[in-house]
Protein backbone atom coordinates (compact mmCIF):
# COMPACT_ATOMS: atom_id res chain seq x y z
CA UNK A 1 0.00 0.00 0.00
CA UNK A 2 0.98 3.80 -0.79
CA UNK A 3 -0.36 6.77 0.55
CA UNK A 4 -0.38 10.24 0.03
CA UNK A 5 -0.65 13.35 2.14
CA UNK A 6 -1.96 16.98 0.59
CA UNK A 7 -0.81 19.21 3.48
CA UNK A 8 -2.59 21.90 1.85
CA UNK A 9 -5.93 20.43 2.43
CA UNK A 10 -5.86 19.30 5.72
CA UNK A 11 -7.78 20.94 8.51
CA UNK A 12 -5.79 19.73 11.35
CA UNK A 13 -8.30 17.61 13.25
CA UNK A 14 -6.07 15.04 14.17
CA UNK A 15 -9.04 11.94 13.01
CA UNK A 16 -5.91 10.45 11.43
CA UNK A 17 -3.93 10.11 14.17
CA UNK A 18 -6.40 8.51 16.18
CA UNK A 19 -7.43 6.11 13.54
CA UNK A 20 -4.01 4.97 12.54
CA UNK A 21 -1.52 6.41 15.06
CA UNK A 22 1.51 4.61 13.50
CA UNK A 23 1.17 6.04 10.22
CA UNK A 24 -0.20 9.67 11.11
CA UNK A 25 1.24 12.70 13.01
CA UNK A 26 0.59 16.25 12.89
CA UNK A 27 3.62 18.23 12.84
CA UNK A 28 4.51 21.58 15.25
CA UNK A 29 2.13 23.51 12.88
CA UNK A 30 -0.62 20.70 13.82
CA UNK A 31 -0.87 19.54 10.17
CA UNK A 32 -0.35 16.03 8.81
CA UNK A 33 2.41 14.59 8.84
CA UNK A 34 2.92 10.75 7.85
CA UNK A 35 5.52 9.04 9.51
CA UNK A 36 5.18 6.63 6.57
CA UNK A 37 3.94 5.96 2.83
CA UNK A 38 4.11 2.41 2.63
CA UNK A 39 1.92 1.28 5.41
CA UNK A 40 2.75 -2.24 6.89
CA UNK A 41 0.42 -5.14 6.33
CA UNK A 42 -0.87 -4.77 9.75
CA UNK A 43 -1.70 -1.30 9.78
CA UNK A 44 -3.82 -1.11 6.69
CA UNK A 45 -7.09 -1.28 7.83
CA UNK A 46 -6.99 1.41 10.25
CA UNK A 47 -5.31 3.62 7.25
CA UNK A 48 -8.40 2.75 5.36
CA UNK A 49 -10.26 4.00 8.44
CA UNK A 50 -7.87 7.18 8.31
CA UNK A 51 -8.81 7.87 4.94
CA UNK A 52 -12.70 7.18 5.93
CA UNK A 53 -13.07 9.90 8.92
CA UNK A 54 -10.62 12.64 7.18
CA UNK A 55 -12.90 15.22 7.09
CA UNK A 56 -10.96 17.10 4.21
CA UNK A 57 -10.00 14.40 2.01
CA UNK A 58 -6.47 15.49 2.78
CA UNK A 59 -4.77 11.92 2.99
CA UNK A 60 -6.16 8.81 0.06
CA UNK A 61 -4.48 5.36 -0.84
CA UNK A 62 -2.81 5.64 -4.33
CA UNK A 63 -2.04 2.28 -4.44
CA UNK A 64 -3.97 -0.55 -2.84
CA UNK B 1 -38.40 26.84 -4.03
CA UNK B 2 -41.36 26.79 -5.86
CA UNK B 3 -44.65 26.11 -3.57
CA UNK B 4 -43.76 28.67 -0.81
CA UNK B 5 -47.67 27.95 0.63
CA UNK B 6 -47.33 24.30 0.95
CA UNK B 7 -48.44 23.81 4.58
CA UNK B 8 -48.35 20.15 5.21
CA UNK B 9 -44.31 20.43 5.44
CA UNK B 10 -42.80 18.58 8.82
CA UNK B 11 -41.84 21.68 10.91
CA UNK B 12 -38.32 22.07 12.18
CA UNK B 13 -37.25 20.95 14.67
CA UNK B 14 -39.06 18.11 15.49
CA UNK B 15 -40.33 16.64 18.81
CA UNK B 16 -38.84 13.80 20.90
CA UNK B 17 -40.55 10.81 22.00
CA UNK B 18 -38.13 9.85 23.83
CA UNK B 19 -34.99 12.17 25.23
CA UNK B 20 -32.67 9.81 24.56
CA UNK B 21 -33.77 9.06 20.83
CA UNK B 22 -34.22 11.29 18.00
CA UNK B 23 -37.44 12.19 16.82
CA UNK B 24 -38.97 9.27 15.19
CA UNK B 25 -40.03 10.53 11.99
CA UNK B 26 -36.12 11.26 10.93
CA UNK B 27 -36.37 7.48 10.18
CA UNK B 28 -39.12 7.44 7.75
CA UNK B 29 -38.09 11.12 6.01
CA UNK B 30 -35.04 9.26 5.53
CA UNK B 31 -36.47 6.27 3.76
CA UNK B 32 -38.34 8.61 1.88
CA UNK B 33 -36.77 11.15 0.80
CA UNK B 34 -33.34 11.92 2.40
CA UNK B 35 -32.73 15.18 1.09
CA UNK B 36 -36.46 16.99 2.23
CA UNK B 37 -38.01 20.11 2.86
CA UNK B 38 -38.83 21.47 6.27
CA UNK B 39 -40.59 24.70 7.66
CA UNK B 40 -38.77 26.73 10.37
CA UNK B 41 -39.98 28.31 13.71
CA UNK B 42 -40.00 31.94 11.74
CA UNK B 43 -41.95 30.20 8.97
CA UNK B 44 -38.71 30.05 6.31
CA UNK B 45 -38.14 26.55 4.70
CA UNK B 46 -35.12 24.92 4.26
CA UNK B 47 -34.22 21.66 3.55
CA UNK B 48 -33.31 19.20 5.71
CA UNK B 49 -30.06 16.34 5.20
CA UNK B 50 -31.10 13.07 7.15
CA UNK B 51 -28.42 10.68 5.56
CA UNK B 52 -25.21 9.74 6.39
CA UNK B 53 -23.23 10.03 3.26
CA UNK B 54 -25.69 12.40 1.94
CA UNK B 55 -24.57 14.80 4.87
CA UNK B 56 -20.77 14.12 4.66
CA UNK B 57 -21.30 15.23 0.97
CA UNK B 58 -23.25 18.69 1.76
CA UNK B 59 -20.99 19.65 4.11
CA UNK B 60 -17.76 18.75 2.16
CA UNK B 61 -19.19 20.93 -1.06
CA UNK B 62 -17.23 23.98 -0.91
CA UNK B 63 -20.83 25.75 -2.62
CA UNK B 64 -22.22 25.45 0.75
CA UNK B 65 -21.41 28.74 3.06
CA UNK B 66 -21.34 28.86 6.73
CA UNK B 67 -22.28 32.52 6.75
CA UNK B 68 -24.81 32.71 9.67
CA UNK B 69 -26.07 36.42 8.89
CA UNK B 70 -27.58 35.44 5.34
CA UNK B 71 -31.26 35.97 5.74
CA UNK B 72 -31.74 32.09 4.69
CA UNK B 73 -29.19 30.84 7.29
CA UNK B 74 -31.44 27.91 9.02
CA UNK B 75 -31.75 28.91 12.40
CA UNK B 76 -33.99 27.45 15.18
CA UNK B 77 -35.38 30.76 16.16
CA UNK B 78 -39.16 32.46 15.92
CA UNK B 79 -38.56 35.74 14.20
CA UNK B 80 -38.26 37.21 17.00
CA UNK B 81 -35.48 35.31 18.66
CA UNK B 82 -34.04 35.55 15.15
CA UNK B 83 -33.94 39.18 15.11
CA UNK B 84 -32.44 39.98 18.66
CA UNK B 85 -29.82 36.80 17.86
CA UNK B 86 -28.70 39.09 14.63
CA UNK B 87 -28.87 42.59 16.42
CA UNK B 88 -26.71 41.33 19.15
CA UNK B 89 -23.30 41.84 17.43
CA UNK B 90 -21.52 42.44 20.51
CA UNK B 91 -21.16 38.67 21.54
CA UNK B 92 -20.63 37.66 18.14
CA UNK B 93 -19.02 35.37 16.16
CA UNK B 94 -19.39 36.65 13.17
CA UNK B 95 -16.05 37.19 12.46
CA UNK B 96 -14.69 34.37 13.20
CA UNK B 97 -13.56 30.98 11.13
CA UNK B 98 -16.96 29.32 11.85
CA UNK B 99 -18.75 31.79 9.65
CA UNK B 100 -16.55 31.92 7.48
CA UNK B 101 -15.98 30.06 3.76
CA UNK B 102 -12.84 29.31 1.53
CA UNK B 103 -10.87 30.79 0.52
CA UNK B 104 -11.08 33.04 3.81
CA UNK B 105 -11.51 30.32 6.12
CA UNK B 106 -8.30 28.23 5.70
CA UNK B 107 -5.44 30.91 7.12
CA UNK B 108 -8.37 31.63 10.33
CA UNK B 109 -7.69 28.22 10.85
CA UNK B 110 -4.02 27.59 10.66
CA UNK B 111 -3.20 30.31 12.82
CA UNK B 112 -4.91 27.77 15.72
CA UNK B 113 -4.57 24.46 14.68
CA UNK B 114 -1.40 23.59 16.21
CA UNK B 115 -2.81 24.36 19.71
CA UNK B 116 -5.53 21.65 18.95
CA UNK B 117 -3.94 18.63 17.49
CA UNK B 118 -3.44 15.50 19.37
CA UNK B 119 -0.37 15.90 20.85
CA UNK B 120 -0.70 19.57 22.18
CA UNK B 121 -4.04 18.30 23.89
CA UNK B 122 -2.53 15.10 25.57
CA UNK B 123 0.04 17.56 26.80
CA UNK B 124 -2.81 19.38 28.55
CA UNK B 125 -4.00 16.42 30.53
CA UNK B 126 -2.03 16.68 33.98
CA UNK B 127 -4.09 20.34 34.17
CA UNK B 128 -7.54 19.00 32.98
CA UNK B 129 -7.83 16.22 35.63
CA UNK B 130 -6.59 18.91 38.13
CA UNK B 131 -9.57 20.75 36.95
CA UNK B 132 -11.96 17.91 36.98
CA UNK B 133 -10.22 16.82 40.66
CA UNK B 134 -11.19 19.87 42.15
CA UNK B 135 -14.82 20.31 40.16
CA UNK B 136 -15.87 16.42 41.44
CA UNK B 137 -15.19 17.40 45.44
CA UNK B 138 -16.91 19.87 45.32
CA UNK B 139 -20.11 17.92 43.51
CA UNK B 140 -19.18 15.58 46.57
CA UNK B 141 -19.00 18.24 49.09
CA UNK B 142 -22.18 19.16 48.14
CA UNK B 143 -25.54 18.78 50.10
CA UNK B 144 -27.53 15.69 48.17
CA UNK B 145 -29.27 16.08 45.87
CA UNK B 146 -26.42 18.18 44.40
CA UNK B 147 -26.78 19.24 40.35
CA UNK B 148 -24.42 17.76 38.05
CA UNK B 149 -24.61 20.20 35.74
CA UNK B 150 -23.60 23.02 38.25
CA UNK B 151 -20.83 21.52 39.79
CA UNK B 152 -19.23 19.26 36.74
CA UNK B 153 -20.49 20.09 33.29
CA UNK B 154 -20.77 23.31 33.34
CA UNK B 155 -17.32 24.15 35.50
CA UNK B 156 -14.86 22.28 33.94
CA UNK B 157 -15.25 22.96 30.16
CA UNK B 158 -15.12 26.78 32.03
CA UNK B 159 -12.23 26.37 33.57
CA UNK B 160 -10.30 24.22 30.84
CA UNK B 161 -11.13 27.48 28.75
CA UNK B 162 -9.94 29.71 31.16
CA UNK B 163 -6.74 27.58 30.97
CA UNK B 164 -6.42 28.09 27.33
CA UNK B 165 -7.13 31.28 26.89
CA UNK B 166 -4.79 32.58 29.71
CA UNK B 167 -7.76 34.19 32.16
CA UNK B 168 -6.04 35.36 35.13
CA UNK B 169 -6.72 32.95 38.32
CA UNK B 170 -8.29 35.75 40.29
CA UNK B 171 -10.56 36.75 37.12
CA UNK B 172 -12.16 32.91 36.52
CA UNK B 173 -15.09 33.04 39.00
CA UNK B 174 -16.82 36.38 37.13
CA UNK B 175 -15.55 34.69 33.75
CA UNK B 176 -17.24 31.59 34.78
CA UNK B 177 -20.08 33.26 36.29
CA UNK B 178 -21.09 35.16 33.21
CA UNK B 179 -21.30 32.06 30.90
CA UNK B 180 -23.33 30.55 33.36
CA UNK B 181 -25.73 33.09 33.14
CA UNK B 182 -25.59 33.22 29.94
CA UNK B 183 -26.73 29.51 29.33
CA UNK B 184 -28.96 28.77 31.95
CA UNK B 185 -32.45 29.57 30.90
CA UNK B 186 -33.55 30.88 34.35
CA UNK B 187 -31.62 34.04 33.45
CA UNK B 188 -33.67 37.29 32.25
CA UNK B 189 -33.76 38.31 29.17
CA UNK B 190 -32.15 41.70 30.30
CA UNK B 191 -29.88 39.65 32.77
CA UNK B 192 -28.77 37.64 29.89
CA UNK B 193 -27.98 40.21 27.59
CA UNK B 194 -26.03 42.24 30.46
CA UNK B 195 -24.07 38.90 30.98
CA UNK B 196 -23.06 38.60 27.34
CA UNK B 197 -21.44 42.35 26.94
CA UNK B 198 -19.35 41.72 30.31
CA UNK B 199 -18.04 39.02 29.00
CA UNK B 200 -17.74 40.54 25.83
CA UNK B 201 -16.22 43.34 27.40
CA UNK B 202 -13.55 41.22 29.21
CA UNK B 203 -12.18 38.94 26.50
CA UNK B 204 -12.27 42.01 24.75
CA UNK B 205 -10.04 43.89 27.69
CA UNK B 206 -7.95 40.48 27.77
CA UNK B 207 -6.73 40.81 24.20
CA UNK B 208 -6.24 44.21 24.07
CA UNK B 209 -3.78 43.33 27.02
CA UNK B 210 -2.43 40.37 25.73
CA UNK B 211 -1.61 42.77 22.15
CA UNK B 212 -0.10 45.74 24.48
CA UNK B 213 2.12 43.90 27.14
CA UNK B 214 4.70 41.21 26.45
CA UNK B 215 3.72 37.99 24.71
CA UNK B 216 1.74 35.17 26.98
CA UNK B 217 1.95 31.79 27.19
CA UNK B 218 -1.24 31.08 26.33
CA UNK B 219 -3.55 30.34 22.93
CA UNK B 220 -4.51 33.86 22.91
CA UNK B 221 -1.00 34.95 23.71
CA UNK B 222 0.42 33.13 21.02
CA UNK B 223 -2.23 33.87 18.56
CA UNK B 224 -1.41 37.25 18.88
CA UNK B 225 2.28 36.25 18.54
CA UNK B 226 1.63 34.37 15.26
CA UNK B 227 -0.37 36.99 13.83
CA UNK B 228 2.30 39.82 14.38
CA UNK B 229 4.78 37.28 12.17
CA UNK B 230 2.15 36.95 9.57
CA UNK B 231 -0.86 39.10 10.12
CA UNK B 232 -4.04 37.27 9.26
CA UNK B 233 -7.01 38.49 11.55
CA UNK B 234 -7.89 41.98 12.91
CA UNK B 235 -8.14 43.02 16.24
CA UNK B 236 -12.14 42.43 16.57
CA UNK B 237 -11.46 38.90 15.00
CA UNK B 238 -8.90 37.88 17.33
CA UNK B 239 -11.31 38.59 19.95
CA UNK B 240 -13.85 36.97 17.84
CA UNK B 241 -12.01 33.64 18.03
CA UNK B 242 -11.33 33.84 21.58
CA UNK B 243 -15.36 34.45 21.82
CA UNK B 244 -15.69 31.79 19.44
CA UNK B 245 -13.79 28.78 21.33
CA UNK B 246 -15.71 29.96 24.54
CA UNK B 247 -18.98 29.33 23.20
CA UNK B 248 -18.07 26.61 21.03
CA UNK B 249 -16.31 24.72 23.36
CA UNK B 250 -18.29 25.37 26.77
CA UNK B 251 -22.34 24.15 26.03
CA UNK B 252 -20.85 21.13 24.10
CA UNK B 253 -18.49 19.85 26.46
CA UNK B 254 -21.25 20.23 29.19
CA UNK B 255 -23.97 18.81 27.65
CA UNK B 256 -22.36 15.44 26.72
CA UNK B 257 -20.80 14.91 30.40
CA UNK B 258 -24.48 15.02 31.50
CA UNK B 259 -26.00 12.83 28.58
CA UNK B 260 -22.84 10.73 28.62
CA UNK B 261 -23.13 10.57 32.78
CA UNK B 262 -26.62 9.84 32.99
CA UNK B 263 -26.32 7.24 30.23
CA UNK B 264 -23.90 5.18 31.73
CA UNK B 265 -25.76 5.58 35.35
CA UNK B 266 -29.03 4.10 32.99
CA UNK B 267 -26.65 1.26 31.28
CA UNK B 268 -25.16 -0.53 34.45
CA UNK B 269 -23.40 -3.27 32.36
CA UNK B 270 -22.07 -0.81 29.78
CA UNK B 271 -21.11 1.35 33.12
CA UNK B 272 -19.50 -1.96 34.35
CA UNK B 273 -17.25 -2.34 31.61
CA UNK B 274 -15.48 1.09 31.66
CA UNK B 275 -15.60 1.10 35.60
CA UNK B 276 -13.66 -2.03 35.33
CA UNK B 277 -11.59 -1.55 31.91
CA UNK B 278 -10.82 2.66 31.77
CA UNK B 279 -8.97 1.87 28.27
CA UNK B 280 -12.63 1.26 26.76
CA UNK B 281 -13.39 4.95 27.36
CA UNK B 282 -12.11 6.40 24.38
CA UNK B 283 -14.19 3.82 22.49
CA UNK B 284 -17.39 4.43 24.62
CA UNK B 285 -17.18 8.33 24.04
CA UNK B 286 -17.01 7.99 20.75
CA UNK B 287 -19.94 6.11 20.82
CA UNK B 288 -21.84 8.45 22.87
CA UNK B 289 -20.92 11.46 20.34
CA UNK B 290 -22.62 9.68 17.72
CA UNK B 291 -25.88 7.96 20.02
CA UNK B 292 -26.40 11.83 20.63
CA UNK B 293 -25.27 13.83 18.64
CA UNK B 294 -25.80 17.28 20.06
CA UNK B 295 -24.90 19.95 18.05
CA UNK B 296 -28.18 19.47 14.98
CA UNK B 297 -29.12 22.63 13.42
CA UNK B 298 -25.80 24.44 14.11
CA UNK B 299 -24.47 22.71 11.54
CA UNK B 300 -26.54 24.45 8.79
CA UNK B 301 -25.24 26.42 5.48
CA UNK B 302 -26.90 28.74 2.61
CA UNK B 303 -26.08 27.25 -0.82
CA UNK B 304 -24.17 29.70 -2.94
CA UNK B 305 -25.07 27.94 -6.25
CA UNK B 306 -27.56 25.32 -7.66
CA UNK B 307 -26.49 22.12 -6.11
CA UNK B 308 -27.88 18.55 -6.81
CA UNK B 309 -27.63 16.64 -3.92
CA UNK B 310 -29.34 12.89 -3.55
CA UNK B 311 -31.74 13.85 -6.43
CA UNK B 312 -33.31 16.74 -5.57
CA UNK B 313 -31.31 20.46 -6.85
CA UNK B 314 -31.03 22.75 -3.62
CA UNK B 315 -31.35 26.07 -5.35
CA UNK B 316 -28.83 29.63 -4.77
CA UNK B 317 -29.38 31.55 -1.61
CA UNK B 318 -31.78 28.41 0.05
CA UNK B 319 -31.06 27.13 3.72
CA UNK B 320 -30.19 23.47 4.30
CA UNK B 321 -29.76 21.87 7.82
CA UNK B 322 -27.61 19.13 7.95
CA UNK B 323 -29.10 16.80 10.75
CA UNK B 324 -25.92 14.82 12.40
CA UNK B 325 -28.18 13.19 14.42
CA UNK B 326 -30.14 11.99 11.92
CA UNK B 327 -27.02 10.81 10.13
CA UNK B 328 -25.26 9.37 12.87
CA UNK B 329 -28.42 7.27 13.24
CA UNK B 330 -28.81 6.90 9.50
CA UNK B 331 -29.14 2.48 9.88
CA UNK B 332 -27.86 2.22 6.28
CA UNK B 333 -24.05 2.90 7.81
CA UNK B 334 -24.75 2.36 11.84
CA UNK B 335 -26.66 -1.06 12.32
CA UNK B 336 -29.23 -1.21 15.28
CA UNK B 337 -28.76 2.66 15.74
CA UNK B 338 -30.82 2.76 18.88
CA UNK B 339 -28.21 0.60 20.92
CA UNK B 340 -25.32 2.14 23.06
CA UNK B 341 -22.68 -0.07 21.47
CA UNK B 342 -19.19 0.90 22.97
CA UNK B 343 -17.42 -1.58 21.21
CA UNK B 344 -18.81 -0.11 17.26
CA UNK B 345 -15.46 1.34 16.83
CA UNK B 346 -17.44 3.93 14.68
CA UNK B 347 -15.69 6.95 14.12
CA UNK B 348 -16.97 8.12 10.83
CA UNK B 349 -19.95 9.71 12.74
CA UNK B 350 -20.78 13.35 11.98
CA UNK B 351 -20.80 14.29 16.18
CA UNK B 352 -17.89 17.02 14.78
CA UNK B 353 -19.51 17.82 11.80
CA UNK B 354 -17.40 16.90 8.10
CA UNK B 355 -15.41 19.17 5.48
CA UNK B 356 -13.57 21.97 6.41
CA UNK B 357 -15.32 22.98 9.73
CA UNK B 358 -14.82 20.01 11.70
CA UNK B 359 -14.44 20.86 15.17
CA UNK B 360 -11.19 22.08 16.30
CA UNK B 361 -11.79 21.21 19.69
CA UNK B 362 -12.86 17.71 19.21
CA UNK B 363 -9.68 16.07 20.78
CA UNK B 364 -9.85 18.72 23.75
CA UNK B 365 -13.54 17.52 24.28
CA UNK B 366 -12.86 13.75 24.17
CA UNK B 367 -10.10 14.00 26.92
CA UNK B 368 -12.26 16.07 29.13
CA UNK B 369 -15.08 13.10 28.97
CA UNK B 370 -12.65 11.00 29.04
CA UNK B 371 -11.36 12.24 32.04
CA UNK B 372 -14.70 13.39 33.82
CA UNK B 373 -16.02 9.94 33.51
CA UNK B 374 -13.03 8.08 34.77
CA UNK B 375 -12.85 10.55 37.83
CA UNK B 376 -16.68 10.71 38.36
CA UNK B 377 -17.12 7.20 38.92
CA UNK B 378 -13.95 6.86 40.84
CA UNK B 379 -14.50 9.43 43.33
CA UNK B 380 -18.46 8.94 43.31
CA UNK B 381 -18.66 4.91 43.10
CA UNK B 382 -22.36 4.86 43.91
CA UNK B 383 -23.81 7.97 42.29
CA UNK B 384 -27.28 7.51 41.36
CA UNK B 385 -29.65 10.25 39.46
CA UNK B 386 -32.45 11.73 42.19
CA UNK B 387 -34.70 11.53 39.99
CA UNK B 388 -36.22 9.05 37.09
CA UNK B 389 -33.96 9.75 33.66
CA UNK B 390 -37.21 10.50 31.94
CA UNK B 391 -38.26 13.12 34.77
CA UNK B 392 -35.05 15.04 33.76
CA UNK B 393 -35.27 18.88 32.34
CA UNK B 394 -34.17 17.90 28.67
CA UNK B 395 -33.14 20.96 26.70
CA UNK B 396 -36.04 20.66 23.56
CA UNK B 397 -35.90 24.30 22.93
CA UNK B 398 -31.88 24.81 22.74
CA UNK B 399 -30.36 24.35 19.44
CA UNK B 400 -27.69 21.88 21.08
CA UNK B 401 -29.28 19.11 23.04
CA UNK B 402 -28.62 18.85 26.24
CA UNK B 403 -29.86 18.52 30.27
CA UNK B 404 -30.35 21.59 32.52
CA UNK B 405 -29.51 20.02 35.84
CA UNK B 406 -28.97 16.59 36.71
CA UNK B 407 -29.87 16.08 40.66
CA UNK B 408 -27.90 13.26 41.70
CA UNK B 409 -26.91 11.10 45.24
CA UNK B 410 -23.97 9.88 45.99
C1 LIG C 1 -18.38 17.35 22.77
C2 LIG C 1 -18.13 18.61 22.55
C3 LIG C 1 -18.18 19.28 21.20
C4 LIG C 1 -19.01 19.03 20.13
C5 LIG C 1 -20.10 17.97 20.00
C6 LIG C 1 -18.62 19.97 19.08
C7 LIG C 1 -19.20 20.01 17.82
C8 LIG C 1 -18.81 20.85 16.80
C9 LIG C 1 -19.36 20.85 15.46
C10 LIG C 1 -20.49 19.93 14.96
C11 LIG C 1 -18.72 21.80 14.73
C12 LIG C 1 -18.95 22.14 13.25
C13 LIG C 1 -19.84 23.33 13.03
C14 LIG C 1 -20.13 23.57 11.56
O1 LIG C 1 -19.87 22.71 10.72
O2 LIG C 1 -20.67 24.65 11.25
C15 LIG C 1 -17.74 22.42 15.61
C16 LIG C 1 -16.88 23.44 15.24
C17 LIG C 1 -15.98 24.03 16.12
N1 LIG C 1 -15.71 23.65 17.42
FE1 LIG C 1 -16.55 22.13 18.44
N2 LIG C 1 -17.60 20.76 19.53
C18 LIG C 1 -17.29 20.36 20.82
C19 LIG C 1 -16.29 20.88 21.63
C20 LIG C 1 -15.42 21.90 21.27
C21 LIG C 1 -14.34 22.40 22.10
C22 LIG C 1 -13.96 21.88 23.47
C23 LIG C 1 -13.75 23.42 21.40
C24 LIG C 1 -12.59 24.31 21.77
C25 LIG C 1 -12.37 24.84 22.90
C26 LIG C 1 -14.45 23.54 20.14
C27 LIG C 1 -14.14 24.46 19.15
C28 LIG C 1 -14.71 24.49 17.90
C29 LIG C 1 -14.34 25.45 16.87
C30 LIG C 1 -13.28 26.54 16.99
C31 LIG C 1 -15.15 25.17 15.74
C32 LIG C 1 -15.14 25.90 14.40
C33 LIG C 1 -14.19 25.23 13.46
C34 LIG C 1 -14.20 25.82 12.05
O3 LIG C 1 -15.14 26.54 11.70
O4 LIG C 1 -13.24 25.55 11.30
N3 LIG C 1 -15.46 22.59 20.09
N4 LIG C 1 -17.81 21.81 16.87
S1 LIG D 1 -7.66 13.60 9.47
FE1 LIG D 1 -7.32 14.72 7.57
S2 LIG D 1 -7.60 16.85 8.13
FE2 LIG D 1 -7.32 15.73 10.02
S3 LIG D 1 -5.14 15.87 10.49
FE3 LIG D 1 -5.47 13.99 9.36
S4 LIG D 1 -5.15 14.57 7.24
FE4 LIG D 1 -5.42 16.47 8.35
Amino acid sequence: MHITADRDRCVGAGQCVLAAPAVFDQDDDGLVAPMTFDPAEGEQDNVRQAVNVCPSSAIWIDKE
Amino acid sequence: MTDMLDTDLPSFPMARECPMHPPAEYKEIRQEAPVSRVRMPDGQLAWLVTGHELSRQVLADPRMSSDRTHPAFPLALTTEQRKAFQQNSRLSIRRSMIGLDAPEHGPHRKMLISEFSVRRIAALRPRVQEIVDRCVDDLLAAPQPADLVEHVSLAVPSLVICELLGVPYEQRHGFHEWTRKLISRRTAPEERRASADKLNDFLEALVTEKEQGEPTDDVIGRLIARNRENPVMTHDEIVGTAILLLIAGHETTANMISLGTVALLENPGQKAQVVADPSLLPAAIEEMLRYFSIVESATSRVATDDIEVGGVTIRKDEGVIISGLAADWDDSVFENPDQLDFHRGARHHVAFGYGIHQCLGQNLARMELEIVFETLFRKAPNLRLAVPAADLPYKDDASIYGIYSVPVNF
